[in-house]
């Protein structure tokens, strides 16, 4: 039963997006209710699969019947039932939140909103389950195509933002293209597996390595690591609330994802270890952190801030991957810092773009200085965004400060400690652009009033319907971190890194 | 060892205590309940477990493995005993006095004021009672974190930049911090606290010892020494409940807690010998002593002269410890609960002096003496314990101290304590004058002449203290904690701080 599940994922979602378009000409309130009881479907099978992986072992899902190198295979396995679950989870906290903002926002496009919404979610959830390159470049596709589409749908501005990602989001597809295409001329499969068993010989080969450059280009942009991220502040800055958290909390994430995906299981551990590019990313990722948090500094939008923290997180994931090869003693052995970064983003970072929608819902503040009063008429979106925010500086017992530890440990062990002062100094530029927002919200007197306590204030919050999930991530943020400090959810990262042949669990 | 979950309820009082203040917001004497209620709690479960630790017993509370070789988890031992009482014991008092004075002073946002104050105890009670680094930083940030609302609690522009430097000073120290913790773990396996040290036989040479030694030392900033002091003077802004309770007590002392733990419990006696770094921090900490009182003379204001002075005893509690002789540490052990009482009277004072007078500078407070005399008797009594005069506990840390350097061997350190004593005189008897013996004057404006006002001079003036009852909520503090300042001095075990230190001592020295 549950050995159908990934492919049901991925149909589910696409059938939903077709049912929604086709209903939402009979009413438009339905559209909502179909996307939320499609995501919940999946965001439970997706827990049986994990569950599945974790105590049976990897789903082979074959499509057609057709047997693998000729037909596509989908393949679960410990990193992808992982990441799989975190996508659809905050997934379906967006689509929740979406309900009225969008109401709000965007009257006219409930129906193509929620259509197009499903169609990112499909392409998502396929570039996760698959085991076959090319169909992972499809759903890389399907994926972008929908985002732009998203992006853009405020129209004015953000027009333009999306047009920037629809131009470098497609050079960065065309790269993997070629990485692909490469690889079928020296090998001739497409398949995941096979190609890491084709491949060994060929590992000097010249257009081999040059595939693995085009890999990394292609994915680097659609990541947006440093220095190809500048596409990213605008795109999230100027697209509606959800939207945004679901590009810095899973659109990137994901194809973080990928890469890992093409390095360790379609070339593998002993290729990387031929060429010094981990050290090389990592370095670039270290670059990342310090100038995405820079550049976060200068920002007085706050969404714009989020966006350039997000390079600087992207930083994160990446610096984690870079030093995957050198950690090699648990708990923070190989892969996981960054796969436990990739849930502790997509957490804080979705929970801080929608309570930066929901100031814009509520009153239209994008400009951190007109958030003055806050803390007293939002008093619940505020403590939740205090709560996110202290996860990003990395104050215990809180997810941030659980990757940041770890990474911190896997840096000392691999001997480089010019990374740990990078994230200790990171931390800091983090308090700097956070604390001026926390600041602004609760401690600055409005003018006009000599003191804050003597007017009256009158509670204005967002709907229950948009509460509710800010309120669950920014309180998984704390409950997550203590949960990764008691190392409840290790187990599953531990398997992602035997996977690899990485080393890997207690002992 | 016996396994425990009295840390763990020690620890959930001031928890639960900040969520019931949260929602009874709206109810002040409600709130005020909950505060009351928390701490005395709190007080008893500490308090109930003195007994079992004097009968040598190690009280463990484990929860989970964080890293092989790190449990999140508490680990109970006379040391952290010493800390954890005074923090619980004080909570108390300055709960009472808050009363009387956020409400005499009509102070605004009070509900987040208790709240964050009670988060802030429980930071200072966890660190006091975890096992090792890793846990304690945690509750370290919490302290740091939890304070800053308490700091910036007037929104005034003034006080928003004492906040921000607040946490740009504690914060930075907190990633120093956390680079020793990994450095130390990285280095030798463990981060526990171990009498002798964990690093002795940790495979690192010296270098990097004196190098992780002054991450360290920049890490715990808390314990204000110079250069790193400036947030402290700033942060007296805060309401004075605040000042007395966090920056004379809780805050300070953990940073200070750190400094021993990391001297006596990671290092090693044995090993900062080796390393002569025990000699480079005892420079340091002398250093801070009395520059600290010099810029103490300064001060007109009396909250920015108490956190100078607060400054310069913290260090000789770091000082104490940089002597790495069983009475040293000793003394530096006692002055941790020892100080914590007179400084707090300090405090209390100055804010009632605030409340009842309005008067926040030293030169504005002649004949404070006449119009609050029980107010200033217990401050005179603080300033003597200062200034190490028995039969005040000063003089019971002080002589410690004074063994421990003798102890040594280097009378130059004996010289620096003498020295730095004889400054405290010296910057505190001014205030003692001021307000005892000098002429009340005011100024007045005679009928028929508009220019030049005329000096009077007042010859009874009222007794102002008791004109409220609200007043009581902060005399009957004050009074309370001047006179366990002397009872200190007569009977030093009370409520065993002194066989606890003297615990302490024996383990750390076991050697010897």
């Amino acid at each position: 039963m549950v050995e159908h599940f990934p492919v049901l994922v991925v149909v589910l979602s696409l059938l939903s997006s077709i049912t929604i378009f086709i209903a939402g000409w009979i009413s438009r309130k339905t559209p909502c209710y179909l996307s939320t009881a499609t995501l919940l479907g999946q965001f439970i099978a997706s827990l049986f699969i994990l569950h599945h992986v974790m105590t049976i072992g990897p789903i082979h899902y074959r499509l057609g019947g057709w047997v693998p190198p000729w037909g596509i295979e989908y393949v679960m396995d410990a990193l992808n039932a992982y990441i799989l679950v975190v996508l659809l989870f905050l997934g379906l906290v967006c689509v929740i939140y979406s309900k009225r903002n969008i109401e709000h926002e965007l009257p006219q496009k409930v129906v193509s909103f929620y259509t197009i919404y499903q169609l990112l979610i499909t392409g998502l959830c396929g570039i996760t389950v698959t085991g076959d390159i090319f169909n992972m470049y499809v759903f890389i596709e399907i994926t972008c195509l929908s985002a732009y589409a998203l992006i853009a749908s405020r129209g004015k501005i953000a027009l333009k933002a999306s047009f920037t990602y629809l131009v470098l989001g497609s050079i960065g597809a065309c790269f993997f293209l070629l990485g692909i295409g490469f690889l079928y001329s020296v090998t001739g499969s497409l398949n995941i597996h096979d190609l890491s068993i084709l491949l060994p010989p060929f590992y000097g080969n010249k257009v081999v390595r040059a595939a693995f450059v085009f890999f990394i280009v292609g994915l680097s942009i659609k990541m947006a690591l440093f220095p190809l991220h500048t596409w990213l502040p605008d795109a999230h800055a100027f697209a509606p609330s959800e939207i945004s958290a679901m590009l810095s909390g899973i659109i990137i994430e994901v194809s973080t994802y990928a890469f890992i995906r093409v390095a360790f299981s379609v070339f593998t551990v002993n290729f990387i270890k031929l060429l010094p590019v981990f050290e090389i990313l990592s370095w670039i990722a270290a670059l990342a952190i310090v100038i995405g948090s820079v550049l976060a500094i200068a920002q007085s939008n706050l969404k714009r801030m989020l966006a350039y923290s997000s390079v600087a997180n992207m930083g994160y994931i990446m610096l984690a991957v870079g030093l995957s090869m050198s950690a090699a003693r648990y708990p923070w052995s190989g892969l996981t810092p960054a796969s436990m970064h990739i849930l502790n983003h997509a957490l804080m970072k979705g929970c801080l773009f929608l309570i930066a929608g929901a100031f814009i819902y509520k009153a239209d503040l994008w400009e951190i200085k007109d958030f003055k009063g806050l803390g007293r008429r939002m008093p619940y979106t505020c403590a939740a965004f205090v709560v996110a925010a202290l996860s990003m500086i990395g104050v215990p017992p809180s997810v941030g400060f659980s990757s940041k530890l770890y990474i911190i440990l896997a840096s000392l062990e691999a001997k480089k400690f010019v990374f740990v002062a990078v994230l200790l100094l990171s931390s800091l530029l983090n308090l700097i652009y956070f604390w001026r927002v926390i600041e602004t919200m609760y401690m600055k007197r409005e003018e006009g009033t000599e003191h804050a306590h003597s007017s009256p204030v009158l509670r204005d919050e967002i709907p229950l319907s948009m509460l509710i999930p800010i309120l669950t991530l920014s309180s998984l943020c704390i409950l997550m971190g203590i949960l990764w400090l008691a190392k409840i959810p290790t187990p599953i990262l531990d398997r992602v890194n035997l996977l690899f042949g990485l080393v890997g669990g207690p002992g | 060892m016996t396994e425990s979950i009295y840390p763990l309820l020690a620890l959930s009082c001031p928890a639960l205590g900040s969520v019931l203040i949260l929602i009874s917001g709206k109810r002040p004497n409600v709130r005020e309940a909950w505060t009351l209620l928390a701490s005395l709690f709190q007080f008893v479960i500490i308090l109930s477990m003195v007994p079992a630790i004097l009968d040598g017993k190690k009280i463990v509370c484990f929860l989970f493995t964080m890293f092989p070789g790190i449990d999140f988890g508490f680990h109970v031992d006379a040391f952290g005993l010493l800390f954890a009482l005074t923090a619980s014991s004080l909570w108390i008092l300055v709960s009472i006095y808050s009363i009387g004075y956020m409400r005499a002073l009509e102070e605004h946002a009070q509900t987040r004021f208790y709240f964050c104050f009670a988060l802030a105890i429980l930071g200072a009670m966890g660190v006091s009672l975890s096992g090792n680094l890793a846990t304690m930083y945690i509750f370290y940030e919490i302290l740091t974190v939890s304070t800053y609302p308490l700091v910036a609690h007037e929104q005034s522009s003034e006080a928003l930049f004492a906040g921000r430097k607040y946490l740009a000073y504690l914060l930075t120290g907190g990633c120093f911090l956390l680079g020793a913790i990994a450095l130390t773990y990285s280095i030798s396996g463990t981060t526990d606290f171990r009498p002798g040290g964990v690093l002795t036989g940790a495979m690192a040479s010296p270098s990097m010892f004196i190098l992780l030694f002054i991450l360290f030392i920049i890490g715990f900033m808390k314990a204000a020494y110079f250069p790193f002091h400036s947030w402290l003077p700033t942060a007296m802004v805060a309401p004075t409940p605040v000042s007395a309770l966090l920056h004379a007590v809780a805050v300070v002392k953990a940073g200070v807690f750190g400094v021993v733990r990391i001297v006596t419990y990671i290092y090693g006696v044995d090993l900062m010998g080796e390393l002569g770094l025990g000699i480079l921090l005892a420079f340091f900490a002398g250093f801070t002593m009395i520059v600290a009182s010099l810029f103490a003379i300064a001060q007109d204001n009396l909250k920015r002269r108490l956190a100078y002075s607060t400054i310069s005893q913290l260090s000789f509690i770091v000082f104490g410890v940089a002597l790495l002789s069983p009475m040293g540490v000793t003394g530096a052990m006692i002055h941790i609960p020892f100080h914590g009482f007179m400084k707090i009277t300090l405090f209390l004072c100055a804010g009632s002096i605030l409340v009842v007078s309005g008067k926040k500078n030293i030169s504005e407070m002649s004949g404070v003496g006449r119009t609050m005399p029980i107010t200033m008797l217990a401050f005179t009594v603080g300033v003597l314990g200062m200034c190490g005069v028995p039969p005040i506990a000063g003089f019971i840390s002080k002589w410690y101290l004074g063994l421990g350097a003798i102890q040594s061997g280097h009378f130059i350190f004996l010289a620096l304590l003498l020295i730095a004593s004889l400054l405290d005189v010296v910057y505190f008897y001014p205030i003692i004058r001021t307000v005892f013996f000098q002429k009340i004057w005011t100024h007045e404006l005679l009928p028929g002449d508009q220019e030049a006002p005329v000096e009077v001079f007042i010859q009874r003036p009222p007794v102002l203290e008791m004109r409220r009852p609200l007043y009581f909520f902060m005399l009957i503090p004050l009074t309370i904690t001047a006179s366990f300042s002397i009872l200190f001095c007569l009977f030093p075990n009370l409520f065993s701080i002194y066989s606890l230190a003297q615990m302490a001592v024996r383990d750390l020295f076991r050697g010897l």
